[in-house]
This record gives C-alpha cells, structure tokens and sequence, in this order.
C-alpha cells in the first residue's frame, strides 16, 4: 500500500483530501491527513465577527465532517517533517509517506513585534485573524464609546491582504449605523506607499478613504508598540497614536516549518509557483499559505491550486512531467461597507481590472465596481466554502486559471 | 508612461518606477536618486545591488528581510534613503515598489 500524507486540515489539506480521494484508487493508496484541532474556522467570518454580522456559530465546524470517507483522519500534533527519510513524527508516532502534501497554513506571530503581545494584547490592542481575537475585539466594540481608531497591518505577505481595508470600511458602516460615527477618528496605518497600491485599483477605489472620512499614513514600518504611551512607532521614529488598536501582525508559517528546516525565515516553504512541487524534495507539494509563491494568501488561490496540484500528484506518480500550469489565479470579494462589496479577479501576470464576472458581457457581478451584488457574493460564499469548495466540487464558470474574458485591458 | 532622464527615454508606471528594469543603469539611478533629494554614496549602491538580486529572485522586499540581510541596519537603511525607505530605493533600483494585490 503506498501512502499520502496530507499535513493540515485546513481550507487546502480538506480540499486535497477530497479531490485525491476520488483519483487515487483506494487498493493501491492510503491517504491519511493529521491536524491538531478538532474545529475548521471559516477565516472569513472572523472580518464579520467583530461587528456582530457574522455569530460564533457560523464560522465555526468540527473539521472531521469534512473529511471524506475513505481518508484516515488523525487529530494529533506534528512535531516534525524529515523529508529526506519520508517521515513525519506526530506527538506519539511516526508516519512513513511516499508523497506528502503539506498544507499547514499560516498565522499571526505578534510576538515578533516588540510590545505588541504585551500587557494590552486583547485589551487595547486587537487582531481579527482567529478566532478568540475578533471574538475579544466583538466584545470590545459593544461597548467602546468611540475615540481613536487605528487599523493597522504590520508587514507583508499577510493572509487575505485585503481583509484590513474591509475592517476599516465595515468600521466606517458599523459606528454609522450606531449613530456614533462622528465620535470614532478612524486611521488605516500601511506599511506600503498607499491604501492601494496597483494603478487600476487606485483609479476605481481611490475615492473611498476620502469619502468614508478615513485618514490614511503610509509607508509607516512599526518597529514597535509603546503601551504606556498608546502609540505605535516606527523605525523612521513616526508614531502613530491610538485607543483602539486593531493590527494584523506579521504572518508566519507554522512552527513545525521552522523546527524541520524546511521554510525561509518567514517558515513559508519554496515553492514551484507553477507546479506546486516542493523546490527541495520532490515528492512533497505544498499549497495554500503554507507556500512561498509570489499569489496572494487567500482560499480562492488555494481552491484553484488544489485543482492543478490533483493533476499534478497523478502526473508525478505516473512518473510523467508536472503541468507548469498554476497562474495564480486569485478571486476575492472585498466588503466597502454599506452592504455594498467589490469582487476582484487576477494572477500572477495581471493586476486587478474591471470587467464583468463569470459571463462576459452579462455578469452578473461587475469587477472593481461596487454593489450590493457582490455584497450577497461575499455572504452566499459562507455557504460555497461549506457545501462546495471544501469538497472539492468545482465552482461553475469559475476556471482554475484566470480568464481574460470579460475583462477591460487597456 | 515616458520619462526623460538625461536625455535617455525611460518607460515608467504613473508614479515614476521602472516598467523595464533593462532600461536601468547607474546613470539613470543617480538622476532618480537626485529628483529623491539623495546622493548615492557606496552604501547607497551596495542596497541598491541587494534590492536588485532580490526582486531578480522573486523575493518580496521587506523591511525584515533588509534587517535579516545583516548588511546595513533599519536605521542606517532610513538614513540613506529618507521619506518611506522602500518606496524610494526601489524607484532609484529600477524595480517595482512593493505591493499588494489591490
């Protein structure tokens, strides 16, 4: 019996386990994936969390109802990957592979930043990529009598790049909506040269911050956060002060990267950006955040890697060359605020453009535009990653690599 | 988008950063680096060679990945190129500024 080894069970290791589940006949394939927990978030919801749009409920789910009979399913910490023996220790065994698929994600290490996980980490000082962080800050916003707001990010590659401007615009609709907008001072704080930063963007979304009374800062590196102070302060000595501070920290790889040896010093593993084969071993691929392909972190790139890496694991054990096929393809709704959401459709060659999506001509949803269309996208899309995505069932009219059709290039 | 440096045509995105790394040379980063109020020193080149080999191998810039490099520190890497570090070498080495993808 020969073996596959699916390391996370996250958004990507479900949707691996589901599509080679089909493919690999069961006599001559064992497919076994492990994860240390027992829950599946849906990373999205934690962007609605906060503001009371999203409950607990729904976006959470034991992780195991999505694995497909017929996959071992083993819930056990992995204490590390030895690639050149083909073997993975768990916390209490050791499993041989012959093709690992390692999907290990990312997540927030704010401990990187000098005084960030301090004293005020989920007093003053929020994040909203996990769970118990949007929760805390959920909490906090009830309450909060308004002041400064400060959303911040702290360095790039972070998952979902775009979820912090939907914070900071859903926050705009949120204290409106509350009838206190005028007693909150909210500021986006970047470390990039503006809120956006490709051209075609800049010239359809630029209006916003302006309009939604948001003050931007640039080019803003946090070298650390002052919490007696209530500031935070980069390397150039700029501060930035805040009561409220809601940051993305830097992303990292899991630890388990780290102590294999096996990532960059981000714990991101090099990747092959087209074939998703290991650049080190080759019979391990990765996908998903776990990755150092220069595509975005989101589940979109994912689902449409996952495609491309199911032909590609046949391939390779039918000895035959690997397709140099994945674009980096990336497709994602960005909340405005105001039930209203834009939806954005790129790769690795093409910027965000306008157009229309999926059809051509018809749409229904408009690229780079906003309305409320794209707003009941991003909601319906809880119900596409529970019933569709995670199982691996392809997206209609939704291609693995982008499509130029439809789409304004001028 | 056309630039004229010393007399030299450049293609350039609306912001002034190189389209065509080829088109660079040091003739070209020194006319840049002027409009940027700086004066290219050693130290100035040896960043601006580092950046290069980095966006030559799809490495995306950072501050931590400057600070990891152990060649120059945070500080002295502000010194040189004041107003938004990262914003400003890349435009005097001929690369793309960092971005996201919106």
């Amino acid at each position: 019996m020969k073996k596959l080894l699916i390391l996370g069970a996250g958004t990507s290791g479900t949707m691996m386990a589901n599509h080679l589940v089909k493919k690999l006949p069961k006599k001559e394939w064992n497919i076994t994936i492990v994860d240390q927990y027992k829950t599946h978030y849906y990373q999205p919801g934690f962007l609605f969390l906060p503001f009371d749009i999203y409950s607990e409920e729904q976006v959470k789910k034991v992780g195991n109802k999505f694995i497909p009979k017929g996959v071992n399913y083993v819930q056990k910490k992995i204490e590390q990957i030895f690639p050149e023996e083909n073997k993975v220790q768990l916390e209490d065994e050791t499993l041989q592979y012959d093709i690992l698929i390692v999907a290990t994600g990312c997540k927030i290490a704010p401990q990187e930043t000098e005084g960030m996980k301090g004293e005020n980490w989920h007093k003053n000082i929020f994040d909203f990529y996990t769970y118990e962080g949007s929760l805390a800050l959920r909490n906090k916003l009830r309450d909060w009598k308004g002041g400064k707001m400060v959303v911040h990010f702290t360095e790039m590659p972070i998952k979902c790049p775009v979820a912090p401007l939907e914070f900071v615009f859903l926050a705009d609709s949120y204290f409106t909506k509350k009838g206190m907008r005028d007693k909150v001072d909210l500021t986006y704080v970047t470390p990039l040269g503006g809120a956006f930063t490709k051209p075609k963007a800049t010239a359809a979304l630029g209006h916003l911050m302006k309009e939604k009374n948001i003050s931007v800062i640039t080019d803003f590196n946090i070298e650390r956060v002052d919490n007696d102070k209530n500031q935070i302060v980069d390397y150039g000595e700029s501060t930035v002060d805040y009561d409220l501070l809601v940051t993305v920290p830097t992303n990292m790889g899991d630890e388990v990267i780290e102590r294999s040896g096996m990532g960059d010093d981000l714990n991101f593993i090099p990747t092959h950006k087209h074939t998703l084969q290991s650049m080190d071993h080759e019979n391990v691929f990765v996908i998903g955040d776990a990755t150092n392909v220069p595509a975005s972190k989101a589940g979109s790139v994912a689902h449409f890697a996952s495609e491309t890496l199911t032909d590609n694991i046949l391939l390779f054990i039918d000895g035959k060359p690997l397709k140099e096929e994945f674009d980096g393809h990336a497709n994602c709704f960005i909340e405005t605020g105001k039930n209203k959401a834009l939806l954005i459709d790129f790769n690795y060659e093409y910027e965000p453009l306008e157009g229309t999506f999926p059809i051509a001509g018809i749409g229904p949803l408009r690229l780079l535009k906003e309305s409320i269309f794209n707003h009941w996208g991003k909601l319906a899309f809880r119900w596409i990653y529970w019933n569709m995505l995670l199982k691996g069932i392809p997206i209609p009219m939704v291609s693995r690599n982008m499509s130029l059709k439809g789409k304004n290039i001028n | 988008m056309d630039l004229n440096i010393a007399g030299i045509r450049l293609d350039v995105t609306e912001d002034g950063y190189l389209t065509d790394v080829s088109q660079w040379n040091e003739e070209i980063a020194t006319e840049i680096a002027k409009t940027e109020g700086i004066e290219l020193t050693d130290k100035h080149w040896e960043v601006i060679a580092w950046i290069q080999e980095q966006v030559k191998n799809e490495v995306a810039l950072s501050i931590r990945g400057i600070k990891k490099s152990g060649f120059i520190s945070i500080k002295e890497f502000y010194a040189l190129f004041p107003g938004g570090p990262l914003k400003v070498s890349t435009k005097i080495a001929g690369v793309p500024k960092p971005k996201s993808c919106i």
